[in-house]
């Protein structure tokens, strides 16, 4: 009886999986054949046009086996920081708090709330303070941090930060309209952080 | 801009407030530039820097244009 479970479950699980994640999907494809073929029907003698799909660096398939390194693109508007870095994790502030990503993460989207982004490469640390921004991290191993403002936390002056604090916490206690105890709120949320950037 | 009172999901307080993501994140950099220690600041608000003219055209023909520019006019 046991001998049939195999072939039993493999029926099973090959009936259900009707659409695979997208974690799974092979490298896309560089152009559409179905356009292809029903262009050559009707104009067999012209070559048939490039889609901008055909134009387009194909998506690479993901790698069965988790890879060894992440390789991470951190660009700002004006600069880019880290251009494909290989390393072994990067820790971004996510708005649900500190996430820590390892080469094989889940692919995500995650908003970045003001913070320390660090970067971990064998015995080294770098760590910057980033504004916001968004961080994609895809299925092959490739997170792509992308920023408004991010600076090494040695350039951040602690008195200013104290100032600003101090500042924003007056203006939160005498904000009147919605939009202005909004902005002394995100006043008091980012030099908090710099606060916390500073001293931990 | 309505008010996510109604909607169920959980928007943030500036999104409640009626500001857009983009303000928000501007608003984030120019803080964290205001923080800075000297020669960074410098070359930071630089980067704070907008220039633009807008014109609105009537009947074919652009009108005065509206300027906003942190540059001197020179």
């Amino acid at each position: 009886m046991f001998r049939q479970a195999p072939r039993l479950l493999a029926r099973a699980t090959s009936i259900m999986r009707a659409r695979s994640f997208s974690t799974d999907l092979p490298a896309a494809p560089t152009s559409d054949s179905s356009f292809v073929e029903a262009w050559k029907k009707v104009i067999p003698n012209i070559d048939a046009p490039k889609t901008p799909l055909s134009f387009m660096q194909p998506r690479p398939p993901t790698p069965p086996s988790i890879p060894g390194k992440l390789t991470v693109n951190f660009v700002l508007p004006y600069q880019s920081e880290l251009a494909a870095k290989e390393v072994d994790m990067v820790i971004i502030p996510a708005t649900t708090g500190q996430m820590g990503v390892l080469p094989g993460h889940v692919a995500t989207i995650a908003e970045l709330k003001p913070g320390i982004l660090s970067v971990h490469e064998g015995n080294d640390v770098t760590k910057y303070f980033v504004s916001s921004g968004f961080a994609f991290i895809h299925a092959n191993s490739i997170a792509d941090v992308v920023a408004v403002e991010a600076v090494p936390i040695d350039r951040i002056d602690p008195a200013l930060v104290q100032k600003g604090l101090a500042d924003f916490t007056q203006k939160l206690s005498t904000a009147s309209t919605d939009l202005e105890k909004a902005e002394a709120q995100i006043g008091v949320d980012v030099h908090s952080a710099l606060n916390s950037a500073l001293t931990g | 801009m309505a008010s996510a009172a109604s909607s169920s999901a959980a928007v943030p307080f500036w999104r409640a407030a009626g500001m857009t993501y983009i303000t928000y994140s501007n608003i984030c950099a120019s803080l964290v530039r205001n923080c800075l220690k000297e020669p960074y600041k410098t070359e930071a608000l630089t980067r704070e820097k907008v220039h633009f003219a807008v014109s609105k055209w009537t009947d074919g023909k652009p009108q005065k244009p509206t300027i906003r520019s942190d540059t001197p006019e020179e």
